[in-house]
Protein backbone atom coordinates (compact mmCIF):
# COMPACT_ATOMS: atom_id res chain seq x y z
CA UNK A 1 0.00 0.00 0.00
CA UNK A 2 2.62 2.20 1.08
CA UNK A 3 4.93 1.51 -1.89
CA UNK A 4 2.00 2.65 -4.09
CA UNK A 5 1.25 5.90 -2.81
CA UNK A 6 4.63 6.42 -2.81
CA UNK A 7 5.24 5.63 -6.65
CA UNK A 8 1.79 7.28 -7.44
CA UNK A 9 3.40 10.44 -5.43
CA UNK A 10 6.62 10.60 -7.74
CA UNK A 11 4.61 10.07 -11.15
CA UNK A 12 2.80 13.18 -9.46
CA UNK A 13 5.84 14.92 -8.85
CA UNK A 14 7.27 14.54 -12.54
CA UNK A 15 3.99 15.20 -14.64
CA UNK A 16 3.99 18.32 -12.09
CA UNK A 17 7.30 19.53 -13.24
CA UNK A 18 6.91 18.75 -16.49
CA UNK A 19 3.81 19.86 -16.83
CA UNK A 20 3.10 23.10 -14.52
CA UNK A 21 5.39 25.21 -16.53
CA UNK A 22 3.25 24.69 -19.93
CA UNK A 23 -0.10 25.06 -17.70
CA UNK A 24 0.48 28.01 -16.17
CA UNK A 25 1.74 29.58 -19.34
CA UNK A 26 -1.53 28.60 -20.84
CA UNK A 27 -3.74 30.20 -18.00
CA UNK A 28 -2.06 33.39 -18.60
CA UNK A 29 -2.41 33.15 -22.09
CA UNK A 30 -5.77 34.13 -21.74
CA UNK A 31 -5.50 36.85 -19.78
CA UNK A 32 -4.39 40.99 -20.29
CA UNK A 33 -0.99 41.10 -17.71
CA UNK A 34 2.08 40.79 -19.14
CA UNK A 35 3.70 39.55 -15.62
CA UNK A 36 2.80 35.95 -14.72
CA UNK A 37 1.97 35.74 -11.43
CA UNK A 38 0.32 39.06 -12.21
CA UNK A 39 -3.58 40.01 -11.75
CA UNK A 40 -6.11 40.05 -15.07
CA UNK A 41 -8.96 39.76 -16.42
CA UNK A 42 -10.00 37.47 -18.91
CA UNK A 43 -8.56 38.34 -22.45
CA UNK A 44 -7.96 36.73 -25.73
CA UNK A 45 -6.31 39.75 -26.74
CA UNK A 46 -2.42 37.09 -26.97
CA UNK A 47 -4.38 35.15 -29.62
CA UNK A 48 -5.40 38.04 -31.17
CA UNK A 49 -2.20 39.57 -31.52
CA UNK A 50 -1.05 35.87 -32.55
CA UNK A 51 -3.03 35.80 -35.50
CA UNK A 52 -3.01 39.31 -36.91
CA UNK A 53 0.45 40.43 -36.43
CA UNK A 54 2.27 40.14 -39.61
CA UNK A 55 5.70 39.37 -37.96
CA UNK A 56 4.10 36.22 -36.46
CA UNK A 57 1.94 34.78 -38.71
CA UNK A 58 4.99 35.46 -41.68
CA UNK A 59 7.07 33.64 -38.59
CA UNK A 60 4.99 30.74 -38.23
CA UNK A 61 4.17 30.21 -41.98
CA UNK A 62 7.73 30.08 -42.76
CA UNK A 63 8.20 27.42 -39.93
CA UNK A 64 6.12 25.25 -41.21
CA UNK A 65 7.14 25.85 -44.97
CA UNK A 66 10.18 25.46 -44.34
CA UNK A 67 9.60 22.11 -41.97
CA UNK A 68 7.41 20.36 -44.78
CA UNK A 69 9.62 21.00 -47.57
CA UNK A 70 12.72 19.39 -45.54
CA UNK A 71 10.70 16.43 -44.60
CA UNK A 72 9.59 15.75 -48.39
CA UNK A 73 13.36 16.08 -49.25
CA UNK A 74 14.65 13.95 -46.34
CA UNK A 75 11.81 11.23 -46.59
CA UNK A 76 12.49 10.55 -50.01
CA UNK A 77 16.35 10.67 -50.20
CA UNK A 78 15.98 8.43 -46.83
CA UNK A 79 13.56 6.26 -48.10
CA UNK A 80 15.58 5.89 -51.41
CA UNK A 81 19.30 5.39 -49.41
CA UNK A 82 17.31 2.95 -47.19
CA UNK A 83 15.88 0.52 -49.79
CA UNK A 84 19.46 1.06 -51.75
CA UNK A 85 21.52 0.33 -48.79
CA UNK A 86 19.45 -2.60 -47.80
CA UNK A 87 20.17 -4.23 -51.10
CA UNK A 88 23.92 -2.95 -51.50
CA UNK A 89 27.27 -5.13 -51.17
CA UNK A 90 28.35 -5.09 -47.67
CA UNK A 91 30.58 -2.28 -48.17
CA UNK A 92 28.75 0.30 -49.60
CA UNK A 93 25.83 -0.56 -47.24
CA UNK A 94 28.30 -0.01 -43.97
CA UNK A 95 29.43 3.14 -45.60
CA UNK A 96 26.22 4.27 -45.51
CA UNK A 97 24.98 3.38 -42.32
CA UNK A 98 28.20 4.13 -40.78
CA UNK A 99 28.02 8.02 -42.34
CA UNK A 100 24.33 7.93 -41.29
CA UNK A 101 25.10 7.23 -37.92
CA UNK A 102 27.18 10.83 -37.90
CA UNK A 103 24.37 13.44 -37.50
CA UNK A 104 22.66 11.26 -35.74
CA UNK A 105 25.36 11.17 -32.88
CA UNK A 106 27.29 14.52 -33.36
CA UNK A 107 26.01 17.56 -31.46
CA UNK A 108 23.96 19.96 -33.28
CA UNK A 109 26.07 22.81 -33.28
CA UNK A 110 28.83 21.36 -34.54
CA UNK A 111 26.56 19.77 -37.55
CA UNK A 112 25.50 23.57 -38.13
CA UNK A 113 28.48 25.12 -37.51
CA UNK A 114 30.50 22.59 -40.17
CA UNK A 115 27.71 22.76 -42.80
CA UNK A 116 27.71 26.69 -42.56
CA UNK A 117 31.46 26.49 -42.92
CA UNK A 118 31.69 24.46 -45.81
CA UNK A 119 28.93 25.70 -47.85
CA UNK A 120 28.86 29.72 -46.70
CA UNK A 121 32.48 30.15 -46.02
CA UNK A 122 34.26 27.52 -48.68
CA UNK A 123 31.43 27.80 -51.40
CA UNK A 124 30.59 31.54 -50.63
CA UNK A 125 26.91 30.45 -51.24
CA UNK A 126 24.54 32.73 -50.11
CA UNK A 127 22.36 32.34 -47.04
CA UNK A 128 19.78 34.60 -48.07
CA UNK A 129 18.85 31.42 -50.83
CA UNK A 130 17.68 29.63 -48.13
CA UNK A 131 19.67 26.54 -49.73
CA UNK A 132 21.92 26.34 -46.78
CA UNK A 133 19.34 26.34 -44.52
CA UNK A 134 17.59 23.74 -46.50
CA UNK A 135 20.80 21.54 -46.40
CA UNK A 136 21.44 21.56 -42.99
CA UNK A 137 17.35 20.60 -41.91
CA UNK A 138 17.75 17.53 -44.37
CA UNK A 139 21.07 16.93 -43.13
CA UNK A 140 19.64 16.62 -39.47
CA UNK A 141 16.33 14.83 -40.68
CA UNK A 142 17.24 12.19 -43.37
CA UNK A 143 19.32 9.92 -40.89
CA UNK A 144 16.16 9.17 -38.54
CA UNK A 145 13.82 8.61 -41.97
CA UNK A 146 16.48 6.16 -42.90
CA UNK A 147 16.76 4.68 -39.08
CA UNK A 148 12.95 4.38 -39.85
CA UNK A 149 12.85 2.68 -42.89
CA UNK A 150 15.80 0.22 -42.33
CA UNK A 151 13.94 -2.11 -39.61
CA UNK A 152 10.98 -2.61 -41.96
CA UNK A 153 12.98 -3.40 -44.81
CA UNK A 154 14.62 -6.25 -42.70
CA UNK A 155 10.68 -7.10 -41.36
CA UNK A 156 9.23 -7.41 -44.90
CA UNK A 157 8.69 -10.17 -47.76
CA UNK A 158 11.43 -10.43 -49.95
CA UNK A 159 10.07 -12.90 -52.16
CA UNK A 160 7.46 -10.72 -53.08
CA UNK A 161 9.16 -8.63 -55.16
CA UNK A 162 10.78 -11.50 -56.97
CA UNK A 163 7.61 -12.72 -57.48
CA UNK A 164 6.31 -9.28 -58.97
CA UNK A 165 9.31 -9.81 -61.17
CA UNK A 166 8.67 -12.85 -62.45
CA UNK A 167 5.51 -12.38 -63.28
CA UNK A 168 6.15 -9.70 -65.52
CA UNK A 169 6.48 -6.18 -63.55
CA UNK A 170 9.23 -3.98 -64.02
CA UNK A 171 11.82 -3.10 -61.64
CA UNK A 172 9.88 0.33 -61.29
CA UNK A 173 6.67 -1.02 -60.56
CA UNK A 174 8.07 -4.06 -58.37
CA UNK A 175 9.47 -1.13 -55.88
CA UNK A 176 6.33 1.40 -56.16
CA UNK A 177 3.46 -1.73 -55.72
CA UNK A 178 5.51 -3.85 -53.57
CA UNK A 179 8.26 -3.02 -51.53
CA UNK A 180 7.03 1.07 -50.73
CA UNK A 181 3.44 -0.22 -49.51
CA UNK A 182 5.26 -2.80 -47.36
CA UNK A 183 7.73 -0.10 -45.88
CA UNK A 184 4.86 2.83 -45.84
CA UNK A 185 4.46 3.08 -41.83
CA UNK A 186 8.13 3.09 -41.67
CA UNK A 187 8.05 5.97 -44.33
CA UNK A 188 5.50 7.42 -42.53
CA UNK A 189 7.12 8.26 -39.51
CA UNK A 190 10.03 9.18 -40.57
CA UNK A 191 8.56 11.97 -42.39
CA UNK A 192 6.53 12.77 -38.75
CA UNK A 193 10.04 12.69 -37.19
CA UNK A 194 11.43 14.59 -39.77
CA UNK A 195 9.19 17.29 -39.29
CA UNK A 196 9.37 17.48 -35.76
CA UNK A 197 13.31 17.65 -35.88
CA UNK A 198 13.23 20.50 -37.85
CA UNK A 199 10.03 22.69 -36.12
CA UNK A 200 12.42 21.91 -32.97
CA UNK A 201 15.81 22.81 -34.34
CA UNK A 202 17.72 26.12 -33.11
CA UNK A 203 21.46 25.54 -33.66
CA UNK A 204 21.19 24.11 -37.76
CA UNK A 205 19.07 27.13 -38.01
CA UNK A 206 20.56 29.82 -36.46
CA UNK A 207 24.23 29.25 -38.52
CA UNK A 208 22.51 28.63 -41.97
CA UNK A 209 19.61 31.25 -41.86
CA UNK A 210 19.17 33.92 -44.13
CA UNK A 211 19.24 37.25 -42.17
CA UNK A 212 16.04 38.37 -41.39
CA UNK A 213 14.27 34.79 -41.61
CA UNK A 214 13.49 33.59 -38.46
CA UNK A 215 12.20 30.09 -37.52
CA UNK A 216 9.71 29.61 -34.60
CA UNK A 217 13.11 28.66 -32.40
CA UNK A 218 15.04 31.63 -33.60
CA UNK A 219 12.36 34.03 -33.20
CA UNK A 220 12.02 32.94 -29.20
CA UNK A 221 15.06 33.12 -28.71
CA UNK A 222 15.63 36.44 -29.89
CA UNK A 223 12.28 37.81 -28.34
CA UNK A 224 13.38 36.68 -24.79
CA UNK A 225 15.97 38.84 -25.16
CA UNK A 226 14.39 42.03 -26.65
CA UNK A 227 11.94 44.10 -24.66
CA UNK A 228 8.14 44.15 -26.54
CA UNK A 229 5.88 42.47 -24.29
CA UNK A 230 3.17 42.53 -26.61
CA UNK A 231 4.57 39.98 -29.07
CA UNK A 232 6.13 38.31 -26.13
CA UNK A 233 3.20 37.28 -24.14
CA UNK A 234 1.54 36.17 -28.03
CA UNK A 235 3.98 33.53 -27.75
CA UNK A 236 2.22 31.92 -24.48
CA UNK A 237 -0.46 31.29 -26.94
CA UNK A 238 1.62 30.59 -29.31
CA UNK A 239 3.09 27.35 -27.30
CA UNK A 240 -0.40 26.99 -25.69
CA UNK A 241 -2.02 26.26 -29.30
CA UNK A 242 1.06 24.08 -30.28
CA UNK A 243 0.98 22.27 -26.82
CA UNK A 244 -2.72 21.22 -27.20
CA UNK A 245 -2.24 20.15 -30.81
CA UNK A 246 0.50 17.88 -30.03
CA UNK A 247 -1.34 16.56 -27.00
CA UNK A 248 -4.26 15.87 -29.16
CA UNK A 249 -2.59 14.14 -31.74
CA UNK A 250 -0.67 11.70 -29.50
CA UNK A 251 -3.59 10.77 -27.38
CA UNK A 252 -6.03 9.76 -30.54
CA UNK A 253 -3.18 7.79 -32.43
CA UNK A 254 -2.77 6.38 -29.01
CA UNK A 255 -6.21 5.68 -28.06
CA UNK A 256 -7.02 4.51 -31.99
CA UNK A 257 -4.09 2.38 -31.68
CA UNK A 258 -4.96 -0.07 -28.92
CA UNK A 259 -8.50 0.24 -30.37
CA UNK A 260 -7.70 -0.66 -33.34
CA UNK A 261 -4.98 -3.63 -32.18
CA UNK A 262 -7.87 -4.42 -29.62
CA UNK A 263 -6.22 -4.61 -25.87
CA UNK A 264 -3.18 -3.63 -24.35
CA UNK A 265 -0.58 -5.65 -25.03
CA UNK A 266 -0.28 -5.15 -28.42
CA UNK A 267 0.14 -1.35 -27.50
CA UNK A 268 3.03 -2.40 -25.72
CA UNK A 269 4.65 -4.31 -28.21
CA UNK A 270 4.30 -1.19 -30.63
CA UNK A 271 6.43 1.20 -28.15
CA UNK B 1 14.27 -0.12 -74.61
CA UNK B 2 13.55 0.77 -71.53
CA UNK B 3 15.66 2.13 -68.49
CA UNK B 4 15.49 -0.73 -65.92
CA UNK B 5 17.29 -0.02 -62.35
CA UNK B 6 18.90 -2.51 -59.78
CA UNK B 7 17.79 -1.72 -56.61
CA UNK B 8 20.98 -0.68 -54.83
CA UNK B 9 21.48 1.94 -57.08
CA UNK B 10 18.71 3.81 -55.33
CA UNK B 11 21.17 4.59 -52.57
CA UNK B 12 23.55 6.52 -54.81
CA UNK B 13 21.98 10.16 -54.02
CA UNK B 14 22.12 9.52 -50.44
CA UNK B 15 25.10 8.13 -50.60
CA UNK B 16 26.56 11.45 -52.87
CA UNK B 17 24.58 13.67 -50.17
CA UNK B 18 26.34 11.63 -47.71
CA UNK B 19 29.61 12.91 -49.03
CA UNK B 20 29.03 15.79 -49.91
CA UNK B 21 27.15 17.71 -46.88
CA UNK B 22 28.14 15.03 -43.93
CA UNK B 23 31.79 13.71 -44.76
CA UNK B 24 33.02 17.06 -46.49
CA UNK B 25 31.98 19.71 -43.96
CA UNK B 26 33.93 17.29 -41.49
CA UNK B 27 37.03 17.34 -43.52
CA UNK B 28 36.58 21.22 -43.79
CA UNK B 29 36.51 21.93 -40.42
CA UNK B 30 39.46 19.60 -39.91
CA UNK B 31 41.27 21.74 -42.50
CA UNK B 32 40.04 25.02 -40.64
CA UNK B 33 41.10 23.95 -37.21
CA UNK B 34 44.66 23.09 -38.39
CA UNK B 35 45.56 26.05 -40.61
CA UNK B 36 45.93 29.67 -39.49
CA UNK B 37 44.34 32.78 -41.23
CA UNK B 38 46.79 32.10 -43.55
CA UNK B 39 46.38 29.05 -45.02
CA UNK B 40 49.55 27.36 -43.20
CA UNK B 41 49.05 24.27 -41.10
CA UNK B 42 49.35 25.07 -38.09
CA UNK B 43 48.23 23.35 -34.28
CA UNK B 44 48.26 27.21 -32.51
CA UNK B 45 44.35 26.62 -32.22
CA UNK B 46 44.60 23.16 -30.60
CA UNK B 47 47.76 24.56 -28.32
CA UNK B 48 45.43 27.86 -27.73
CA UNK B 49 42.47 25.42 -26.97
CA UNK B 50 44.43 23.97 -23.78
CA UNK B 51 46.62 26.74 -23.14
CA UNK B 52 44.17 29.33 -22.36
CA UNK B 53 42.39 29.00 -18.95
CA UNK B 54 39.03 30.13 -20.43
CA UNK B 55 38.74 27.66 -22.70
CA UNK B 56 39.65 25.11 -20.12
CA UNK B 57 37.41 26.35 -17.20
CA UNK B 58 34.85 26.14 -20.59
CA UNK B 59 35.16 22.52 -21.22
CA UNK B 60 35.27 21.51 -17.35
CA UNK B 61 32.11 23.56 -16.70
CA UNK B 62 30.23 21.90 -19.85
CA UNK B 63 31.32 18.49 -18.23
CA UNK B 64 30.07 19.54 -14.92
CA UNK B 65 26.61 20.63 -16.21
CA UNK B 66 26.65 17.39 -18.38
CA UNK B 67 27.26 15.09 -15.58
CA UNK B 68 25.24 16.68 -13.01
CA UNK B 69 22.26 16.68 -15.53
CA UNK B 70 22.47 13.19 -16.36
CA UNK B 71 22.63 11.86 -13.17
CA UNK B 72 19.63 14.52 -11.65
CA UNK B 73 18.21 13.04 -15.28
CA UNK B 74 18.73 9.21 -14.54
CA UNK B 75 17.43 9.80 -10.25
CA UNK B 76 14.41 11.08 -12.00
CA UNK B 77 13.31 9.07 -14.87
CA UNK B 78 14.53 5.17 -13.69
CA UNK B 79 11.81 5.62 -10.90
CA UNK B 80 9.62 6.71 -13.84
CA UNK B 81 10.27 4.03 -16.32
CA UNK B 82 10.46 1.57 -13.43
CA UNK B 83 7.19 2.32 -12.12
CA UNK B 84 5.22 2.71 -15.62
CA UNK B 85 6.99 -0.46 -17.11
CA UNK B 86 6.06 -2.96 -14.43
CA UNK B 87 2.59 -1.63 -12.68
CA UNK B 88 -0.11 -3.34 -13.85
CA UNK B 89 -2.30 -0.27 -14.06
CA UNK B 90 -4.54 -0.26 -17.71
CA UNK B 91 -4.20 2.07 -20.50
CA UNK B 92 -0.25 2.11 -19.74
CA UNK B 93 0.70 2.85 -23.10
CA UNK B 94 -1.14 6.75 -22.76
CA UNK B 95 0.85 7.31 -19.65
CA UNK B 96 3.88 6.84 -21.19
CA UNK B 97 2.66 9.28 -23.89
CA UNK B 98 1.73 11.68 -21.24
CA UNK B 99 5.74 11.84 -20.18
CA UNK B 100 7.28 11.62 -23.50
CA UNK B 101 4.48 14.58 -25.35
CA UNK B 102 6.51 17.58 -24.66
CA UNK B 103 9.51 15.97 -26.13
CA UNK B 104 7.54 17.18 -29.45
CA UNK B 105 6.89 20.93 -28.47
CA UNK B 106 9.50 23.40 -29.68
CA UNK B 107 12.09 23.15 -26.62
CA UNK B 108 12.79 27.31 -27.02
CA UNK B 109 9.16 27.46 -26.04
CA UNK B 110 9.04 25.23 -22.79
CA UNK B 111 12.22 26.98 -21.56
CA UNK B 112 10.52 30.24 -22.25
CA UNK B 113 6.98 28.68 -20.26
CA UNK B 114 9.78 27.22 -17.35
CA UNK B 115 11.40 30.59 -17.18
CA UNK B 116 8.47 32.60 -16.97
CA UNK B 117 7.55 30.06 -13.61
CA UNK B 118 11.04 30.13 -11.89
CA UNK B 119 11.34 33.81 -12.37
CA UNK B 120 8.12 34.07 -10.24
CA UNK B 121 9.78 31.97 -7.82
CA UNK B 122 13.20 32.74 -7.43
CA UNK B 123 12.41 36.20 -7.38
CA UNK B 124 15.81 36.94 -9.84
CA UNK B 125 16.97 34.24 -12.09
CA UNK B 126 20.88 35.86 -12.00
CA UNK B 127 20.96 34.47 -8.29
CA UNK B 128 21.05 30.69 -9.18
CA UNK B 129 22.82 30.51 -12.49
CA UNK B 130 23.86 27.07 -12.20
CA UNK B 131 20.42 25.70 -10.07
CA UNK B 132 18.33 26.98 -12.85
CA UNK B 133 20.84 25.46 -15.82
CA UNK B 134 20.52 22.19 -14.21
CA UNK B 135 16.78 22.58 -13.69
CA UNK B 136 16.84 23.82 -17.97
CA UNK B 137 18.54 21.12 -18.98
CA UNK B 138 16.28 18.37 -16.79
CA UNK B 139 13.10 20.02 -18.01
CA UNK B 140 14.34 19.51 -21.91
CA UNK B 141 15.87 16.05 -21.48
CA UNK B 142 13.98 14.61 -19.25
CA UNK B 143 11.54 12.38 -21.96
CA UNK B 144 15.08 11.64 -23.64
CA UNK B 145 16.02 9.69 -21.11
CA UNK B 146 12.26 7.74 -19.84
CA UNK B 147 11.88 6.10 -23.23
CA UNK B 148 14.46 4.12 -23.59
CA UNK B 149 14.43 3.05 -19.54
CA UNK B 150 10.97 2.14 -20.31
CA UNK B 151 11.47 0.22 -23.49
CA UNK B 152 14.54 -1.71 -21.60
CA UNK B 153 12.42 -2.83 -18.57
CA UNK B 154 8.91 -3.35 -20.17
CA UNK B 155 10.94 -6.11 -21.81
CA UNK B 156 12.47 -7.49 -18.73
CA UNK B 157 11.48 -10.97 -18.35
CA UNK B 158 9.21 -11.59 -15.34
CA UNK B 159 10.22 -15.47 -15.18
CA UNK B 160 14.28 -14.13 -14.52
CA UNK B 161 12.51 -11.57 -11.47
CA UNK B 162 10.61 -14.74 -10.15
CA UNK B 163 14.04 -17.15 -10.59
CA UNK B 164 16.01 -14.65 -8.27
CA UNK B 165 13.24 -14.73 -5.56
CA UNK B 166 13.03 -18.75 -5.86
CA UNK B 167 16.73 -18.73 -5.47
CA UNK B 168 16.24 -16.77 -2.27
CA UNK B 169 17.42 -13.45 -3.16
CA UNK B 170 15.74 -10.54 -1.27
CA UNK B 171 14.28 -7.42 -3.19
CA UNK B 172 16.95 -5.36 -2.70
CA UNK B 173 19.39 -7.99 -4.41
CA UNK B 174 16.75 -8.77 -7.11
CA UNK B 175 17.07 -5.10 -7.87
CA UNK B 176 20.87 -4.65 -7.78
CA UNK B 177 21.83 -7.74 -9.42
CA UNK B 178 19.14 -8.74 -11.96
CA UNK B 179 16.88 -5.18 -13.04
CA UNK B 180 19.92 -2.95 -12.51
CA UNK B 181 22.04 -4.90 -14.97
CA UNK B 182 19.48 -5.59 -17.44
CA UNK B 183 18.56 -1.57 -17.85
CA UNK B 184 21.48 -1.29 -18.56
CA UNK B 185 21.31 -0.92 -22.41
CA UNK B 186 18.35 1.55 -21.58
CA UNK B 187 20.40 3.17 -19.31
CA UNK B 188 23.51 3.71 -21.62
CA UNK B 189 21.18 4.75 -24.76
CA UNK B 190 19.29 7.71 -22.11
CA UNK B 191 22.79 8.95 -20.73
CA UNK B 192 24.07 9.00 -24.09
CA UNK B 193 21.09 11.17 -25.28
CA UNK B 194 21.16 13.25 -22.82
CA UNK B 195 24.55 13.75 -22.06
CA UNK B 196 25.94 15.22 -24.89
CA UNK B 197 23.13 18.06 -25.80
CA UNK B 198 23.56 18.96 -22.24
CA UNK B 199 27.46 19.89 -23.13
CA UNK B 200 26.32 21.64 -25.68
CA UNK B 201 22.83 23.36 -25.92
CA UNK B 202 24.13 26.92 -24.67
CA UNK B 203 20.38 28.30 -25.88
CA UNK B 204 19.01 26.84 -22.31
CA UNK B 205 21.36 28.87 -20.48
CA UNK B 206 21.13 32.42 -22.55
CA UNK B 207 17.37 32.18 -21.66
CA UNK B 208 17.52 31.99 -17.75
CA UNK B 209 20.52 33.83 -17.71
CA UNK B 210 23.65 32.13 -17.07
CA UNK B 211 26.16 34.33 -18.82
CA UNK B 212 28.91 31.25 -18.21
CA UNK B 213 30.17 29.63 -21.42
CA UNK B 214 29.62 25.59 -22.11
CA UNK B 215 31.32 24.07 -25.35
CA UNK B 216 28.18 25.42 -27.46
CA UNK B 217 28.78 28.97 -26.68
CA UNK B 218 31.98 29.25 -27.56
CA UNK B 219 30.97 28.01 -31.08
CA UNK B 220 28.28 30.67 -31.38
CA UNK B 221 30.95 33.41 -30.32
CA UNK B 222 33.44 32.10 -32.42
CA UNK B 223 30.62 32.13 -35.17
CA UNK B 224 29.18 35.77 -34.04
CA UNK B 225 33.47 36.77 -34.97
CA UNK B 226 33.89 35.18 -37.82
CA UNK B 227 36.48 32.78 -36.40
CA UNK B 228 35.94 29.80 -38.49
CA UNK B 229 39.29 28.64 -37.24
CA UNK B 230 38.37 28.85 -33.45
CA UNK B 231 35.01 27.37 -33.95
CA UNK B 232 36.75 24.40 -35.98
CA UNK B 233 39.00 23.39 -33.43
CA UNK B 234 35.84 23.63 -30.65
CA UNK B 235 33.92 20.90 -33.07
CA UNK B 236 36.87 19.00 -33.18
CA UNK B 237 37.37 18.91 -29.44
CA UNK B 238 33.61 18.19 -29.47
CA UNK B 239 33.50 15.69 -31.97
CA UNK B 240 36.36 14.03 -30.29
CA UNK B 241 34.33 13.21 -26.99
CA UNK B 242 31.40 12.05 -29.18
CA UNK B 243 33.80 9.91 -30.42
CA UNK B 244 34.85 8.39 -27.07
CA UNK B 245 30.97 8.31 -26.03
CA UNK B 246 30.33 6.35 -29.16
CA UNK B 247 33.66 4.38 -28.44
CA UNK B 248 32.55 2.94 -25.07
CA UNK B 249 29.19 2.28 -25.72
CA UNK B 250 29.81 0.12 -28.51
CA UNK B 251 27.49 -2.76 -27.64
CA UNK B 252 25.37 -1.46 -25.53
CA UNK B 253 23.06 1.02 -27.27
CA UNK B 254 20.78 -0.16 -29.85
CA UNK B 255 20.47 1.08 -33.19
CA UNK B 256 16.82 1.93 -33.22
CA UNK B 257 15.95 5.95 -32.94
CA UNK B 258 14.41 6.29 -29.67
CA UNK B 259 12.06 9.39 -30.95
CA UNK B 260 10.47 6.77 -33.82
CA UNK B 261 9.13 4.48 -30.70
CA UNK B 262 6.46 6.63 -29.69
CA UNK B 263 5.04 6.63 -33.27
Amino acid sequence: MIKKILSGSWIGIVLLFMYSPILILAVYSFMDTPVIGGTGSFSLQNYITLFTSEELMDMIIGTLTLALQCAVISTILGTLGAIGAFYSKKGMRGFVSTSNQIPVVNADVVTGFSICVLMIVVFGVNKDSFIPLITGHVVLATPFVYLSVMPKLKQMDHNLYEAALDLGASARQALMKITIPQIMPGIVSGFLLAVTLSLDDYFVTTYTKPATFNTISTYVVNATKGSNTELKTALWALSTLIFVIILLVVLVSNISASRKEGGEENVKNEI
Amino acid sequence: MRYSFSRKQLCIPYAAFLVCFVIAPLIVIFYYAFTNGEGRFSIQNLINFFTSSNTVGTLFYSILISVTTTVVCLLVAYPVAYILARSNIKRKAILLAIFVVPMWINFTLRILALKEVLSVIEGNLAYHPFLNTIIGMTYDYLPFMILPLYTTLMKLDNQLLEAAYDLGANKMEVFTRVTLPLSLPGIVSGVTMVFLPAMTNYVILDMLYNNTFIMGSLIGSYFNAYDWHGGSMISIVLLFIVFIITWATKGFTEKEPEKEAIL
